[in-house]
């Protein structure tokens, strides 16, 4: 039967060609997701978070390619899949929702329209039946008076009521995986409230497990089970979500938590990781963090550290080997 | 000491709209009438001198355009600008002071639409000092920009680079040293930081209140991150469809908020420490400002609403520490705001 392990992603590159010389933005991550389970991903712009997102899915934008590495779902291998096989994983097991909802719906077709595609795609159903479906899911992303707004057009809807349709279509035909790209970023505050709260429901209740790469910490905290940060294209900490904010262990997820400011106690001064995250040429040896680090040392510049246990997390830092031996 | 009892800044009744139309020939066939936004309706505040004002709200409540009218770029449809008590709203008065107007700079949200790509950073920083005859030889004015660009932490190196050459946080350093090059003592910052990742936002904004404290500056900081503003402000304003809605200083307005959206708002911010916690979120989106409800603007999405506030506006009455315009707190029925959970 299935394994308690949905997804498993080992060692995957990703990597982009370029006339002077590759660039590689995803390098040896390593992440599994159980069913039912949500993962955030973080990381600031350029960390590869979204990268190994449209990997999974398989919809890496050429030239970039999967360089090395496996993607399991559910022990069977989907990297190396043909175009027309991953198509039938894609929307069937492993669904997705964007970021900017207006670019993810054809503004030419009525939502219905859209949905019932979708739904005739993926399972045995007749026409009626499917546009029943449609209206049932729309109700279930609290659209109200779902069977008139089924006719209406993507720009009918409001930027939240559009991220709604957004995710029943990703919803539409059951997947077992949603990998969600900042799913609320383009929204305000009180909507994206309503969204997550609304994910988090229907995910509860379809058994549905979620990949959310977002770079709000703040929405990571709310939602997910486990996290996973990400710098420089590698997984910096992976962990239980109370563990990586209240105890993280890589310098950089410190700094991190350190600089977001929060509503709950006020500080003079935030924490400040100086300088920015090196760019895909320019990657430093050893650990990437390294320059910004405030506690390399010589090791930290000659070999690159891959994710150790530190405490219920992985952290990629040799200082945690360190500790380890004193 | 009449220098202490005039704010630096005083805004009052603040009203801007904008036609936004069909053309003629449209209106006469399809027979509908003109369509008018009201941006901005009816906004008051005073900012005191080395104050950081902060508007807060989600988009579309107007509080960029508060920002624009204030340094000049919109005329206001009604209301006064005081500047130190020069009113500086019609955009003839404010052509008869340009010494106010150099007293005051903006920095803008997206540090790659405001800078000019084909400028050197050099003469992007030393553009004010020109425009403004500040300093005329050469050596002088490079001098300065070399100061300025260390002023925000960059190197006087880069003068001689192009935009392109820098990251989102540098290029909003230079943005900063622009707006710092005609010395002003009055800074509008329109969302510097919500376009950068949040280890840079955290540099951005130590500088910025770095700079506060050495150059004595005064901030109206324009914001829809809460956090952010309650990390840099000293008094906050919550603006909802044109209006303001309450202000107060930053602790009572974040420790004992008033009005239901101020409420909504904070409620609806997921914080670090809510690991797992589960709330209702408010119902409801914001109103098209084109066609605003009646009354009090949030009664649809309010928790509290009645009969007259669906009839009738709000007036702005002041409480402990600020001031609300809702008429729950008017007549004493709204419910003791839960203290935040013990972090």
């Amino acid at each position: 039967m299935t394994s308690p392990k949905l997804l498993e992603v080992r060692n995957l590159r990703v990597e982009f060609p370029t006339r002077r010389g590759t660039l590689v933005a995803v390098d040896d991550v390593s992440l599994d997701i159980a069913a039912g389970e949500v993962l955030g991903v973080v990381g600031e712009s350029g960390a590869g978070k979204s990268m190994t997102g449209a990997a999974i899915i398989g919809l890496l934008e050429p030239p970039g390619r999967i360089a090395a590495g496996e993607i399991r779902l559910e022990g069977r291998r989907i990297d190396n899949l043909p175009y027309n096989e991953m198509r039938k994983i894609r929307g069937r097991q492993i669904g997705a929702i964007f970021q900017d909802p207006l670019t993810s719906l054809n503004p030419l077709y009525k939502v219905g329209d859209q949905l019932i595609e979708t739904i005739l795609t993926h399972l045995p159903l007749t026409q009626a039946q499917a546009r029943d479906r449609a209206v049932k899911l729309l109700e279930d992303v609290g659209i109200p008076s779902a069977s008139e707004r089924i006719n209406h057009y993507p720009h009918q809807f409001s930027g939240g009521m559009r991220q709604r349709v957004v995710i029943a279509l990703a919803l539409a035909a059951e997947p077992k995986l949603i990998i969600a790209d900042e799913p609320t970023t383009a929204l305000d505050v009180s909507i994206q409230a309503q969204i997550i709260t609304l994910l988090k429901r229907l995910c509860r209740e379809h058994g549905t497990a979620v990949m959310l790469v977002t770079h709000d910490m703040g929405v990571i905290a709310e939602t997910a089970d486990r996290v996973a940060v990400m710098y420089a294209g590698r997984i910096a900490e992976i962990g239980p979500v109370q563990d990586v904010i209240k105890r993280p262990h890589h310098p950089y997820t410190i700094g991190l938590m350190g600089a977001i400011p929060t509503m709950t106690h006020k500080v003079e001064r935030l924490t400040q990781i100086d300088g920015s995250m090196p760019r895909l040429n320019a990657i430093p040896k050893g650990c990437a963090f390294n320059p910004r680090c405030p506690k390399a040392f010589d090791r930290c510049y000659r070999d690159r550290p891959d994710p150790m246990p530190a405490g219920n997390s992985l952290a990629a830092c040799w200082l945690v080997e360190e500790k380890a031996h004193v | 000491m009449s220098e202490q009892t005039v704010p630096m800044l005083r805004v009052t009744n603040l009203k801007r709209v904008f036609d936004v139309s069909p053309p003629w020939l449209n209106r006469v066939l399809e027979g509908k009438g003109k369509s008018i936004v009201r941006a901005v309706d009816g906004v008051s505040f005073e900012i005191n001198k080395g104050e950081t004002f902060s508007l807060v709200g989600e988009s579309g409540c107007g509080k960029s355009t508060v920002a624009r009218l204030i340094v000049g770029l919109y005329e206001p449809s009604e209301g006064e600008i005081n500047f130190e008590g020069v009113n500086i709203g019609p955009a003839a008065e404010r052509a008869k002071h340009p010494e106010i107007q150099g007293r005051m700079q903006m920095i803008f949200q997206d540090p790659y639409a405001s800078l000019n790509p084909r400028w050197r950073v050099g003469d992007i920083v030393a553009e004010p000092l020109r425009f403004r005859g500040l300093l005329k030889d050469k050596k002088a004015i490079e001098k300065r920009v070399g100061e300025l660009l260390t002023q925000v932490g960059l190197s006087p190196l880069d003068a001689r680079k192009y935009p392109h050459e820098f990251s989102g946080g540098q290029r909003q350093r230079i943005s900063i040293a622009r707006a710092l090059a005609g010395e002003p003592e009055f800074l509008v910052c329109d969302e510097p930081t919500s376009a950068l990742d949040v280890s840079v936002q955290a540099q951005i904004l130590n500088l910025m209140k770095d700079l506060q404290r050495k150059l004595n500056l005064t901030y109206l900081f324009i914001s829809h991150n809460l956090a952010v503003v309650y990390h840099v402000s000293d008094k906050v304003g919550v603006m909802y469809l044109g209006r303001l809605v309450e202000w107060a200083d930053t602790e009572t307005l974040f420790n004992r908020p008033q009005h239901p959206y101020t409420r909504m708002l904070l409620d609806a911010i997921p914080d670090l420490d809510m690991t797992g916690r589960s709330r209702t979120p408010v119902a409801g989106e914001v109103p098209s400002p084109l066609n605003p409800p009646p009354g009090c603007s949030f009664h649809p999405r309010c928790p509290l609403a009645n009969e007259r506030c669906k009839r009738e506006v709000p007036k702005t009455i002041p409480v402990p520490g600020g001031a609300v315009a809702c008429h729950a707190v008017e007549e004493g029925r709204l419910p003791p705001w839960k203290a935040q959970a013990a972090a």
